[in-house]
């Protein structure tokens, strides 16, 4: 019972697409992005539609006269036609837009608010630092590592002094 | 209209052909510089320092600085 309802409505259907071809009901609107586009892309060089669609009366006589011999044309009448199909032309298109003086200027606002933040913490949110830090403490953290020897070819004891206890000149 | 047909094929052989020599030549240029201003002088200053080196004088005055755990200094 349930198959003939469905049988129905598509035989339903298939009547009202043939009555529609003359209506004009039931056929789904055409959107814009579903048509061609025009986009000026240096890899695609030739895009789908010319870029103007409705020509002015100027623009029509312009197109008739194209139909005749190409050097009967001005320089002119040559860059309004090649502007009938063309938006941007190759050289404009690869212009740079000076967009990256933004992006570095946003950079360097950004880091330097960082740096706020960064000088913020310090202040309010850190402990202080460990004993180890202290001076005397790196002092005698600083003779214990001359007493072991440490890096004695090339590194850090290779500096010292022993004989006259002082860093090399 | 007389442009000239540009090149089809064999344009990353021709890219290769230059370049691979200039990048083995820069790779070699920098293996033979590091050799000569580190590891030759760091041979050279190791070979220094051990050809004086009295590792009894040294080791008793690590000794008598206290670094030592197993060896106290002489004396109490």
């Amino acid at each position: 019972m349930l198959a003939t309802r469905v049988f129905r409505l598509v035989g339903n259907r298939t009547l009202s697409t043939s009555i529609c071809l003359r209506g004009g009901h039931g056929v789904a609107k055409v959107e814009d992005y579903t048509l061609p586009a025009y986009f000026d892309r240096r890899e695609s060089p030739l895009p789908d539609i010319k870029f103007v669609q409705q020509l002015s009366p100027e623009q029509k006589s312009l197109k008739e006269k194209e139909k005749g011999s190409w050097a009967a044309l001005s320089k002119e009448e040559k860059i309004a036609l090649y502007r009938i199909s063309f938006k941007e032309s190759f050289a404009e298109m690869d212009k740079g837009t000076g967009e990256w003086k933004s992006v570095v200027a946003g950079i360097f606002f950004f880091i330097g608010f960082t740096g706020l933040v960064v000088l913020w913490q310090r202040k309010y949110v850190y402990g202080d630092v460990p004993h180890t830090f202290d001076a005397e403490y790196k002092q005698k953290e600083v003779q214990r590592m001359l007493d072991m020897r440490i890096n004695p070819v090339e590194g850090f004891s290779a500096k010292w002094d022993y004989e006259n206890n002082a860093w090399k000149k | 209209m007389s442009l000239v047909k540009p090149a089809m094929r064999g344009l990353l052989a021709k890219r290769l052909r230059f370049h691979l020599p200039i990048a083995f030549g820069l790779a070699l240029v920098a293996a033979v510089a590091f050799k000569f201003t580190v590891t030759e002088p760091r041979k050279q200053a190791y070979a220094d320092f051990y050809k004086h080196y009295d590792s009894m004088k040294e080791f008793s005055a690590m000794r008598e600085a206290g670094v030592f755990e197993s060896v106290r200094p002489t004396g109490k």
